[in-house]
């Protein structure tokens, strides 16, 4: 096995070179060499997932020679590794932070000290986990309106499980859903904050809650055993394969589209000439049918864009999402 | 007698002798991670992750290696928690309450010996349970929200009066310390942050981890440098490893009570290990300490806790399998690597992979065994390895302390926590304070906390839902009866147990 695995490497080795080769005239003068992969939060979660992940595809595509090394650099939800890039790393060509929608949640609402999100550059996403309201398959409820009628004609006989804390993402999605639907005081809607979307599903299986608020991907296991039924997808279509009958909020007249997107950010000192291509790179990857396993596997649905394209989203978002904490009193 | 087949079936997948191979290595890894203090069996398992990609492991293979290291460093933990009166790692907590005053009396190996089949006993047994009723149990989470989980917190804080201390002022005081260092951090009910003093690195709150080595490791490097190596803890005589089987059939109750509990407590994904081994040892007290033996070297005080941890570690995969629900950080780590792996848990797991959820089990049975052979017989390797003299061994302890901690965050300020944590548990010793009772008021308060918002925020204030169903009254009736039974029975036993 480990004679096999040599030779794997060797040869990984060698299309790798070329590839960089090929690649290097397209992008000016840079070439990776030791890349590194920052997951700002411990081996395990979605940041780890997408480092991990995207490092293989890296080395599989032979975007990167051998492996990327993915470093863990865990605390304040992320504003550790935040703050250490921007202080320490400014300038790391061969460096690249994963990040998702609640990087730029907590970007929005100040959460990072005193860090801003132009600190960094927004170099591209590959994928993005959008967000679901469900109900237990005994419930009453057979669609987004119905429970949002419910919720204005009286917020305190609905509670919302979720799987982040108040002010995050999974509490933000039902907000703007409840936004779109007309209510009046939206800081009425009961949310309840459990350490991730697996418990919060229990809860809502248990009967413990009435509604859940989290991403697709959580909630696979429970859609496919028939525990929950999904009455809306916050997606701006319909979810391709086996959620095709899921409708979508807008179609129900709320429109609400919510992405949890997954990409990177690289340091605001790095050259024009690695950021280019790292945008490629990351283009190429969401092209590949190794990321189609990959994103079909994990509930992921295709969400690529990259450069100016994917800068001016990122803006978007900070905006929307700093408007609708203030409004919900979040932050002032 | 399908699942007989089916884990006949199983069998066949994970004895094949690569994965024997990796089983043996896994069991012997997670055992020396489990006794190094500092090394956890979290970062035991996050450190194998990118060698299981490497080697282009199959699933099943993945899997069998870590779960050797994740029983491996269960059984491991309680090495050096009974040899230097430091947990390896946070489930093996309890065990230092009576596994190292069985040490300091010359008996390290009988205590080493009964914990390592104490421990065969729990994760075998849980094992067991798995195989019969994994998928069934999966349904007692549905039982269980946010004010039976609150009860059962409650329940296990209202039997902490009196443990690790004589003193039961200190031990309350201790208690209360660690519950309002557990107050620190990100609140989850309001999401604005508590006592961090606008400190990012305290927005996740204190990590238990730091916590324990530094009241621990740190403290315990501190009082050698004090005594400048001259009469340090670790003068021990190991003696022969093996427990006199009056001793073991004496503790054959206490390992079937600790076995249960602890696997109850893991199957609850609002539970965990750590809870299921200070339950176990709680109430191993309160039905056993009639003369006043526990916590001076009581032999039931090492076979309750480790049967407990063990059985807790295997009840722990249920929700993990079955609901995706990680019941701690190394299974909140496996499960990771189940999704990287194009696994996706949920309660049609075991109807769907079959293949690898039996390969899986059957291979915690090899691990078990392996692990069996490795904590009996040959513990003694282990044994010398912690056995160095002082002046070599506490430089290493120290520096296993640092570069552990280091590899969890990657932070300097970790490092700075955990020799704060080292200096105040220096004090705290000096004052005769326990250290115990803060580890488990920073383990266990802010889930207590956690539950009891939530249940209240779901009832808008109203406090009659923490009582509201059959489970949670039970949990308050036996919380109670824990609060004032021993108060009335003391009344009764005091003129008998003056002079002990």
């Amino acid at each position: 096995m480990l004679l096999n695995l040599s030779r794997q490497m060797v040869i990984g080795g060698v299309v790798g070179i070329a590839a960089i080769a090929t690649a290097s005239t397209a992008s000016a003068q840079f070439r990776p060499s030791a890349t590194e992969c920052i997951a700002p939060a411990g081996v395990g979660g979605g940041w780890d997932f997408t480092c991990r992940s995207v490092g293989k595809a890296l080395s599989d595509l032979d975007l990167v020679p051998g492996q990327v090394a993915v470093t863990n650099l865990s605390g304040g939800g992320g504003g550790v590794a935040f703050a250490s890039v921007v202080s320490g790393r400014g300038d790391d060509n061969d460096l690249l932070v994963a990040a998702s929608t609640a990087t730029v949640t907590r970007l929005a609402q100040g959460l990072y000290a005193d860090a801003t999100a132009d600190q960094v550059r927004w170099v591209g996403s590959l994928g993005a986990d959008f967000g679901i309201i469900g109900v237990a398959v005994d419930s009453e409820i057979q669609s987004l309106s119905e429970l949002m009628d419910m919720v204005i004609a009286d917020p305190s006989s609905v509670a919302f499980a979720g799987g982040s804390a108040a002010g995050g993402f999974d509490h933000l999605k039902i907000l703007q859903v409840a936004v779109a639907a007309g209510m009046d005081d939206v800081t009425q809607v009961k949310y309840v904050a459990f350490d991730g979307g697996g418990e919060a599903v229990t809860q809502l299986v248990g009967g413990f809650v009435q509604a859940f608020s989290g991403d697709i991907s959580e909630a696979t296991g429970f859609i496919r055993s028939g525990d929950m039924r999904v009455i809306a997808v916050l997606s701006e279509v319909r979810l391709p394969g086996e959620f095709d009958n899921i409708a979508t909020a807008r179609e129900q007249g709320l429109d609400v589209v919510s992405p949890n997107w997954r990409g990177f950010y690289t340091p605001v000192g790095a050259s024009q000439a690695s950021f280019d291509y790292w945008s490629e790179a990351l283009k190429t990857i969401a092209a590949s049918s190794e990321w189609q396993e990959v994103m079909t596997n994990n509930g992921l649905m295709p969400f690529a864009k990259s450069g100016a394209d994917f800068q001016s989203f990122i803006d978007q978002q900070l905006v929307d999402i700093e408007t609708l904490s203030r409004d919900i009193g979040i932050i002032d | 007698m399908e699942t007989i087949t089916l884990l006949m079936g199983g069998f066949e997948q994970a004895l094949t002798p690569t994965n024997i191979a990796l089983a043996v290595f896994g069991s012997i890894l997670g055992t020396i991670i489990g006794a190094l203090p500092g090394l956890g069996p979290s970062n035991g398992v996050a450190i194998l992750i990118p060698l299981a990609f490497a080697f282009g492991l199959e699933p099943t293979a993945a899997l069998i290696l870590m779960t050797s290291v994740y029983y491996g460093a269960m059984y491991g933990g309680r090495i050096s928690s009974i040899l230097l009166n430091m947990p390896g790692d946070e489930p093996a907590l309890m065990t230092t309450l009576d596994g190292y005053p069985m040490a300091k009396q010359g008996k390290a190996g009988e205590a080493l010996a009964l914990s390592g089949l104490a421990s065969f006993f729990g994760a075998f047994l849980a094992t067991i349970g798995l195989v019969i009723a994994g998928p069934l149990l999966a349904e007692v989470a549905f039982l269980f929200g946010p004010a039976e989980n609150f009860a059962l917190y409650a329940m296990a804080f209202a039997t902490l009066g009196g443990l690790a201390s004589r003193n039961q002022g200190k031990a309350i005081f201790a208690a209360g310390l660690g519950l309002s260092l557990a107050m620190i951090g990100l609140d989850g009910p309001t999401g604005s942050t508590r006592y961090t003093g606008g400190h990012l690195h305290l927005m996740e709150g204190v990590d238990f981890l730091v916590a324990i080595v530094g009241l621990f490791a740190i403290t315990e490097v501190l009082m050698f440098i004090e005594h400048q190596g001259k009469e340090s803890a670790i003068g021990i005589k190991v003696g022969r490893i093996t427990a006199p089987i009056k001793t073991v059939w004496h503790c054959t109750g206490t390992m079937i009570r600790g076995t249960a509990i602890g696997f109850i407590a893991g199957v609850l994904p609002g539970a965990g290990a750590s809870l299921g081994s200070f339950l176990a040892y709680s109430v191993e007290k309160r039905i056993s300490n009639k003369e006043n033996t526990f916590g001076k070297g009581d032999p039931r005080g090492v076979a309750a806790p480790e049967a407990g941890n063990n059985a807790a570690a295997g009840g722990a995969l249920i929700p993990m399998l079955t609901l995706g629900i990680p019941g701690s950080g190394t299974t909140a780590v496996m499960l990771a690597l189940l999704m990287t792996m194009n696994i996706t848990p949920g309660p049609l797991l075991f109807a769907e992979k079959p293949d690898l959820v039996w390969g899986l089990i059957a291979a915690l049975f090899i691990a078990n065994i392996v692990l069996l052979i490795l904590n009996i017989p040959m513990v003694g390797i282990f044994v010398r390895l912690l056995m160095v003299p002082s002046r070599i061994l506490m430089p290493l302890v120290a520096m296993v302390a640092f570069a552990g901690i280091y590899s969890i965050s990657g932070s300097l300020f970790d490092i700075g926590l955990m020799v704060a944590f080292g200096v105040l548990g220096y004090i705290l010793r000096k004052l005769g304070i326990p250290a115990v009772p803060i580890i488990l008021g920073i383990l266990l308060g802010n889930q207590m906390e956690k539950h009891l918002r939530r249940a209240l925020t779901i009832s808008d204030g109203e406090l009659a839902i923490l009582w509201s169903s059959p489970i949670s009254i039970s949990l308050w009736a036996i919380a109670i009866t824990g609060l004032i039974a021993p108060l009335l029975l003391r009344r009764y036993l005091r003129p008998r147990n003056q002079k002990s």
